[in-house]
């Protein structure tokens, strides 16, 4: 294991001493627990957005905490989701008055944690909603699984929910909007390598040097079948193919193409990626309006991408379109 | 009744159940390595450590120990081990008031299963630790209705864990991480059930059976 580190079990301390040091301007970090808050948190009168779950897909969650996005962002052990102390503890240090929202991946996990820190929240008297994100079409029938993952989806409704929020939508509102992204977002992932989680010390699963995993999630987990490495383009087509054929999206919908990256993937292969996705859903006769590309929800050092189709409406374009200002997301400021 | 369980049945209880998951920390990681994403054994082994620290002379009964298992174990083991053990334990706490007879080891067992119920929304079959609890709870009641001691019942609450986690390496898992793997889970024993089983044997095995 060749890794950038000292110590495997000061990753992630050492990880957010950085950040703080790095974005101090826009982020405070708090230790033990540990939790991520935008500068000027609480802010009086905005509901407060948390999310967080296990480290190891950097930018997501704390590089997402600023103006427009998210309030606090509450970081786990490596794939291991937070504890429900820290995500109460950042729960009571947004709240504005006006409630906060959770935003959890569906991993039976982040689930399980999030619930309990609301209840505590709740004990406090703060009201606290939460959305669970599952846009992973890769995980097929839901009643002989936990549910769909969470994935890169994650990153789109914290954008478009921060807008709502920013712009002064109340608890109830702002968890309508992010409803309606999760309700109207697909993706579908592929690794071209297993990742190293660096307490394991070894990587997550064995994949052949030929070989390709389709369906995986963001856990250095297995997903849905293996196959023979094969060109970008044939690959790309079995991530859009079982999104289009879940969203079902009618023709001349407007969307929003994101292509992610997992940590381990030159910039020019998503682009390679993106190319071929948008031919497809211009095919389908889709109008690709908005476009996101790059490493925004990853997996440690996996090779490999996922595919995100939003479905839009004039208002989930105008609050992508509303200016952004954190770490590593910032845009119309 | 003098073979009722005491404060001093709580504390050997937790002790030897944070030596017996040291013990098999590797084996909890290879099980869950196989099925789920590794990490039950560190974050057992992590949380008892944890709780064993904070055992101390001011605790005053069997319920008080519980509550410091269930809340250490909601802050220190992470993932959904931490609050599904930390509500079982909540649960658990409350349902121990006093000493307890064989009456309250098993109300004690079956709120500990609610607790878990509740969480994780899990019913049996689904390869999880309510396939350990749930035929814990059904061996208690009956030894408990038979007329069994304190320690005879919490006996055959173990000895059904054990065998309930035995019965889940053929089932496919439907909750939790392990559910994403499909058929690739059968043939597999699960984690939680695992960890169910050496925790309630630890039980018995403080109280003499």
């Amino acid at each position: 294991m060749k890794k950038l580190i000292n110590d495997p079990a000061n990753v992630v301390a050492e990880t957010l001493s950085g950040f703080q040091a790095a974005h101090a301007d826009l982020v405070t970090v708090h230790f033990d627990p540990d939790y991520v808050v935008r500068a000027d948190a609480p802010v009086k009168g905005k509901v407060g957005l948390v999310s967080g779950g296990g480290s190891g897909h950097e930018p997501l969650h704390a590089g997402y905490v600023g103006k427009g996005m998210l309030d606090a962002a509450v970081p786990g052990a490596v794939f291991t989701s937070p504890t429900p102390d820290p995500i109460f503890e950042a729960t009571k240090a947004v709240d504005g008055g006006a409630g906060v929202l959770h935003i959890v991946k569906n991993y039976t996990g982040d689930v399980l944690n999030f619930e309990t820190a609301a209840e505590m929240a709740d004990m406090e008297g703060i009201t606290v909603k939460a959305i669970v994100v599952n846009d992973d079409v890769a995980v097929e029938d839901s009643t002989w699984t936990a549910g769909r993952r969470g994935v890169a989806g994650t990153v789109l409704v914290e954008k478009i929910a921060g807008a709502a929020a920013e712009r002064g939508d109340d608890l109830d509102a702002v968890l309508a909007v992010a409803e309606k992204v999760n309700a109207n977002v697909r993706s579908m992932g592929v690794a071209l390598t297993a990742c190293t989680v660096p307490h394991a010390g070894k990587p997550s699963f064995d994949l052949g040097e030929d070989e390709i995993e389709i369906g995986i999630g963001i856990h250095g987990e297995p997903g849905r079948h293996r196959i023979p490495m094969a060109p970008a383009d044939s690959i790309t087509d079995q991530l859009v193919d079982p999104i289009l054929a879940d969203l079902k999206p009618a023709a001349g919908t407007e969307v929003l193409l994101f292509v992610n990256g997992m940590g381990g993937t030159p910039e020019a292969e998503l682009y390679i990626v993106y190319n071929h996705a948008r031919a497809r859903l211009e095919a389908a006769g889709l109008k690709v309006t908005r476009s996101l590309v790059g490493n925004y929800i990853t997996s440690l050092e996996m090779q490999g991408c996922s595919v995100t189709v939003l479905a839009l409406d004039a208002e989930m374009t105008a609050l992508w379109d509303a200016p952004v200002l954190t770490p590593a997301f910032r845009r119309g400021v | 009744m003098t073979d009722n369980l005491s404060l001093a049945w709580a504390l050997a209880w937790i002790r030897s159940a944070q030596a017996t998951l040291e013990e098999h920390r590797m084996e909890l990681i290879d099980l869950d390595r196989a099925i789920g994403d590794g990490d039950h054994g560190e974050n057992m082994s992590r949380g008892f450590k944890a709780v064993v620290a904070k055992l101390d002379d001011s605790i005053p009964d069997v319920q008080g120990v519980l509550k410091v298992v269930a809340s250490t174990l909601m802050s220190t083991v992470g993932g959904a081990a931490g609050p599904l053990y930390g509500t079982a334990f909540m649960r658990a706490a409350k349902a121990a008031d006093g000493d307890l007879d064989s009456e309250k080891v098993v109300a004690m067992i079956a709120a500990a299963l609610e607790g878990i119920v509740a969480r994780g929304k899990a019913t049996t079959g689904e390869k999880t630790m309510v396939d350990a609890w749930t035929p814990a709870l059904e061996a208690a009641t009956a030894a408990k209705d038979s007329g069994a001691s304190p320690a005879a019942v919490l006996r055959a609450a173990a000895d059904a864990a054990a065998a309930g986690a035995e019965a889940t390496i053929p089932m496919q898992a439907t909750k939790g991480r392990a559910s994403y793997l499909g058929e690739r889970s059968i043939g597999h024993k699960d984690p939680g059930s695992t960890s169910t089983a050496y925790l309630l044997d630890e039980a018995a095995k403080a109280a003499g059976a």
